[in-house]
């Protein structure tokens, strides 16, 4: 299916959930209020029209430099495709710069478990009822978030 | 023979067992947590990390043209491929078009990469579960690939190859020669690795019924590659979403049916069969042209130009130096590395420095349904399984 019409059938669904569509490359990513995101997700899965069923990738972006954005400061970004009809979408979610969080898609997704230990441990986002949310791939007392743009490259 | 009470005391008390990171079995530098009991794992808690050297970090602070020979430090024995899946991605970002010799040669390059990951592969599975006699025969082919990898770039590891629109050089006349050498060669070699293996007892009992996933969890748990494809989903990103020149060339996609360990080296031995159909298809098809895009704007003019005009010299200054504004926006690109899905998302704020990277490492994703795989079976089935998911560590940690 068109990218676009997916955008479209999940806005008709949740009208009061999606904010806007931004689209780059052929590629759209519709934007969502937080609360949703489980809801939506749980949709798009189990859609027979649509099917997504492998969460291809699950990660957040720190837009605090970006030039000319005004939005929150963090953005959680869920690219999902479907093996059956080989159509893509992307999911996208802004949060706010004190204590950012959302609710955690790993009952809808297993796969979403990792990757969201994964965006806790780099950037400091935290999901909610997720089964085991400790760092993954830096040490277990780490401080701080590596990713996140305040912080250094080298000197830390 | 009855089980003493003290013995029985001993089985059932619960022991935890850590594995690596320093372990020749974990494919580098994994470790993992077991827990035991007797012989029986009953929990199994992976824990990564011990490579992360924050290239996603890095990437940001690199311009895009800088970042190709970072990607050939993710999945360190298939470089071809990682290259091609970042390129691909920033060639999606800015619409640059290549040019088609390019397209055949990024995927003949990119199938030899498949080959050396798939050799590497299966001598280190085979070597876990036992058979060493397979390694060896293994590592003799993939130096032909070495070889190979050589003649057309210079190196034969960190290759470096592809280009944001092309790819850095056109093949040599000597390498078709070698190359179709290579191809007519490995079939047979392969038979033979096969015949080794595929009836021997010993391997039917150490890899049927081990590790098993349903297509259902498979995908659930984000699986991708062999070892998708070993539950029997046909699912290949070559096929689903060609890019290169995949759309052009002639394959079959393997798949397994159990979703064992050794329907996944079936299917792994089948892939291999097929890459070399798809390097002989290319090698076939091949014409003359040019091999970087026509793009002036990302297009690295050529060495000689460089040399002798001016405006290509500074060109070729800017860009690498600062390369080129690419336009503001994100992208999501996948393509079929040998671990599978290998995807990347850029965030593009319109410098020549990408805002943020991401990087889908198979290796990562295949590893978190690890637990799943083993758990209920025995201490010695850990090798094996960790072999099927084909694991490289580099990628996996980033």
């Amino acid at each position: 299916m068109d990218p676009v019409q997916i955008a479209k059938m999940i806005e008709e669904k949740f009208p009061d959930q999606v904010l806007g569509t931004v689209t780059h490359a052929g590629q759209v990513g519709v934007m969502l209020q937080k609360d949703g995101i489980v809801d939506v997700c749980q949709y798009l899965r189990d859609e027979p029209s649509l099917k997504m069923d492998h969460l291809a990738d699950l990660t957040a972006v720190d837009y605090s430099t970006y030039p000319d954005d005004e939005g929150p400061r963090f953005e959680a970004v869920y690219n999902m495709i479907s093996t059956v009809y080989r159509h893509r979408m992307r999911l996208k979610v802004r949060l706010p710069e004190e204590g950012p969080r959302i609710a955690s898609v790993s009952s809808v997704w297993q796969t979403a478990n990792w990757h969201e230990r994964e965006t806790y441990d780099l950037l400091g986002i935290v999901f909610d009822g997720h089964p085991d949310l400790r760092r993954i791939l830096m040490p277990e007392d780490w401080e701080g978030h590596p990713l996140r743009k305040e912080y250094p490259l080298k000197g830390y | 023979m009855a089980v003493t009470e003290t013995e029985q005391k001993t089985v059932q008390k619960e022991l935890t067992l850590n594995m690596g990171p320093q372990h020749p079995s974990t494919h580098g530098v994994l470790r993992l947590v077991l827990d035991l009991q007797g012989e029986t794992v009953v929990g199994v808690d992976p824990r990564p990390g011990y490579l992360h050297r924050g290239i996603e970090k890095l990437m940001e602070y690199r311009t895009y043209h800088q970042i190709i020979p970072i990607t050939d430090r993710l999945e360190y024995i298939s470089c071809m491929n990682n290259n091609l899946g970042y390129v691909v991605a920033v060639e999606k970002l800015a619409s640059i078009s290549v040019p088609e010799r390019a397209q055949f040669i990024r995927t003949l390059t990119a199938e030899l990469g498949r080959l050396s990951a798939h050799l590497v592969w299966l001598g280190t599975h085979a070597l876990d579960i036992g058979a060493m006699t397979v390694c060896l025969y293994a590592l003799r082919e993939r130096e032909l690939l070495l070889d190979l990898f050589e003649m057309a770039t210079g190196a034969r590891q960190t290759v470096s190859y592809a280009r944001i629109g092309g790819v850095r050089n056109d093949l040599p006349r000597d390498f078709f020669d070698k190359c179709y050498e290579f191809v007519d060669l490995f079939p047979k070699r392969l038979t033979e690795y096969d015949t080794l293996i595929r009836e021997n007892r010993i391997w039917l009992r150490r890899t049927k019924g081990i590790g098993v996933m349903t297509a259902e969890d498979a995908v659930n748990y984000g699986l991708t590659g062999g070892t998708l494809r070993g539950s029997g989903v046909d699912y290949d990103l070559r096929k689903a979403e060609p890019y290169a020149a995949y759309d052009k060339v002639d394959f079959d996609v393997p798949l397994g049916k159990n979703g064992d360990v050794y329907d996944r080296y079936i299917v792994r031995l089948e892939e291999m069969r097929q890459s070399n159909r798809i390097i002989r298809q290319c090698l076939d098809k091949m014409q003359p042209g040019p091999v970087m895009t026509d793009d002036p704007r990302y297009a690295v003019p050529e060495k000689t130009q460089v040399m002798q005009n001016m405006e290509s010299l500074a060109h070729q200054f800017v860009l690498m130096s600062k390369w080129a504004p690419m336009p503001k926006g994100e992208v999501y690109s996948a393509t079929e590395a040998p671990k599978g899905e290998l995807g990347f998302y850029i965030v593009s704020d319109g410098s020549g420095k990408p805002y943020r990277i991401k990087i889908r490492a198979p290796s990562y994703v295949n590893l978190s349904a690890f637990p799943k795989m083993v758990t209920g079976h025995m201490m010695a089935d850990v090798v094996a399984c960790i072999g099927t998911i084909d694991i490289v560590l580099g990628e996996c940690d980033r």
